[in-house]
């Protein structure tokens, strides 16, 4: 209860830094540049993008904290927040939380590793030449767009409901749409670049090696932390196929129990697992291309 | 008079659009002596660009060919290299990498047989570093440089595999006119220390002046060459020049050409007559 409380507190400094931001210029002529809050993409200091964002983060958690605590709903539908962090608690101890974090890890990595290896060649030829273009893109478009839930008869009768089965699931939610996706970031790759190169006597594969590819790194980089995002929504639905393990099935099985509690644990894990993830892509990016700074 | 670097014979190029052809050059012909420096200019939509890519090897021709030392180009090659507006530097390669660029291609390393072409070439790469004044760059990347800089890179790594033509396509268009004026100085140059041929588009007549040895005026709808100018300047040239009366001449002449040629008088007449209605 207490640390929600500890929590909040940023979101209180918020108003005040903001007030003493427009305070501040007032007295002396050559005043610091105060922040202007609502340019159009505008500037704001670290600091108050910060103050923001875990502002942002934790509001709706002392909201919910707030409307459980004055008994406003039924535990049986919206459990409190401490009832949840108990319920991870013994999820932890008694009922196999790291094995169920480690199975659907496994999978979502293994079926988004297995997008990544086919998507990145295959959007690479999509995009770069114009009749794996014309021949393929069509086709990808037309396929993406069917939903992946409804695979699931198919990959059962096919592939059978082992570990392959909900692998497939979750390749069939992501690839199709990274291979268009990695297609679109080659695609981008300057012209100028490219041209260069040619003029320099490069041939195709040089420039496929020594240009298009570094070129286009950071956006590829940036496409597999939007897609691995993806590969996680795709869970659930992965363990809908004969799971007796993971963090999708624990919410699938949970509902079955009314363990409303157990269900909000499994979704703030799933987020949790996903924001840290998302954090890891970020931070390798800037590490892998220190060249996108400016000076 | 010797065999020509560069013929130009009968060039044409259609381009298609929307079922529309519009004819972007029409008859072309030029004879470029080895080691001339030329500037085209000409009024937008005049195929001046649309040239120097044909010659570069990186857009096709309708009609006619490109002869290059007596044979006809097909397709972009080591031997002409070429310098972009912008965007054309690798970001991810340091200032010194980039200008290296072309010594990771097989055309190039092919001609490389002992330790000593290794060193002639981290020689070339050092000279052509210092030439362009960016020796304390050079394991800066392009992002941290100013646009000027960039350009001097740009050159530098066109400069680096020793092609016997340079290609300039607005390589100064975006800079500001300071840094415009230090760039010519400079590829001036790199002109008398290479003995490269040069063909440079610019939108400046300025520029194309103080620049070329001989300056071939374009003119649009369909393009072409219209008239040809020899610069009568000398081999070394600075900018006190730009002020002779000879050199404002030209340009006072270059400049009418390129107005009667571009289609902007008849603008004008319909601009006169809309404001008349107006009125």
């Amino acid at each position: 209860m207490t640390a929600h409380l500890t929590l909040a507190s940023p979101e209180i400094t918020a108003p005040a830094a903001a007030a003493a931001a427009q305070e501040a210029p007032a007295p002396t002529p050559p005043a610091r540049p105060r922040a202007r809050w609502w340019s159009i993409r505008g500037e704001l200091p670290r600091r108050i993008v910060w103050t923001l964002a875990i502002a942002g983060l934790t509001a709706p958690f002392v909201l919910w904290w707030a409307w459980t605590a004055l008994g406003l709903a039924d535990p049986m539908f919206m459990p409190s927040p401490g009832a949840v962090l108990e319920r991870i608690g013994r999820w932890w101890t008694s009922e196999g939380l790291l094995q169920d974090i480690g199975i659907s890890v496994y999978r979502v990595m293994a079926g988004f590793a297995l997008s990544a290896l086919l998507a990145l060649p295959l959007g690479l030829y999509i995009g770069t030449y114009r009749p794996v273009q014309a021949l393929l893109e069509p086709l990808t478009d037309f396929i993406r767009y069917m939903p992946a839930v409804a695979f699931i008869p198919l990959v059962m009768l096919w592939v059978g409901i082992d570990e392959g089965a909900k692998i497939l699931i979750i390749f069939i939610g992501t690839f199709f749409q990274m291979v268009l996706m990695v297609a679109e970031d080659v695609r981008r790759v300057p012209m100028a670049q490219i041209e260069a190169a040619q003029t320099m006597g490069a041939t195709r594969a040089e420039i496929v090696r020594l240009v298009i590819l570094p070129s286009s790194r950071p956006a590829l980089l940036d496409t597999l932390r939007i897609t691995c995002g993806w590969a996680w929504t795709y869970l659930v639905v992965a363990e809908l196929v004969a799971a007796n393990s993971g963090l999708g099935y624990a919410i699938l099985k949970a509902q079955r129990y009314m363990h409303t509690d157990k269900i909000f644990a499994g979704i703030l894990l799933i987020g949790l697992i996903g924001l840290l993830t998302d954090q890891a892509f970020r931070w390798l990016s800037r590490r892998a291309f220190p060249w996108r700074k400016q000076a | 008079m010797t065999a020509p670097k560069i013929g130009i014979r009968e060039v044409g190029k259609t381009f298609v659009s929307d079922k529309r052809e519009v004819e972007a050059l029409q008859s072309v012909n030029l004879d470029v002596q080895p080691n001339e420096f030329i500037t085209f200019v000409g009024a937008s939509g005049c195929g001046k660009s649309t040239l120097l890519r044909i010659i570069a090897g990186l857009e096709t021709l309708s009609r006619g060919e490109i002869l290059l030392d007596g044979k006809p180009v097909d397709g972009p090659g080591v031997d002409r290299a070429m310098v972009f507006q912008h965007y054309s530097l690798y970001p991810w390669l340091t200032v010194m990498k980039n200008i290296r660029f072309c010594r990771q291609l097989k055309v190039v390393a092919d001609t490389v047989h002992s330790e000593a072409d290794v060193e002639t070439a981290a020689g070339r790469a050092d000279a052509l570093l210092s030439l362009m004044g960016l020796t304390s760059f050079a394991d800066a990347y392009p992002s941290q440089l100013s646009g000027g800089m960039q350009q001097r890179v740009a050159i530098a790594r066109a400069l680096m595999p020793k092609p016997a033509t340079l290609l300039m396509d607005e390589p100064f268009g975006a800079l500001d006119a300071q840094t415009r004026e230090v760039m010519h100085d400079l590829i001036r140059h790199v002109y008398r220390l290479e003995k490269t041929t040069i063909l440079f588009v610019t939108h400046d007549v300025e520029e194309a002046i103080y620049l070329g040895g001989r300056v071939v005026l374009m003119a649009p709808r369909p393009g072409r060459i219209d008239s040809i100018y020899e610069v009568p300047l000398p081999a070394q040239r600075n900018q006190d020049m730009k002020l002779s009366p000879e050199f404002t001449e030209l340009k006072r002449q270059i400049l009418a050409r390129i107005r009667e040629t571009s289609g902007m008088q008849t603008d004008l007449e319909q601009l006169e007559k809309l404001t008349a209605i107006a009125g």
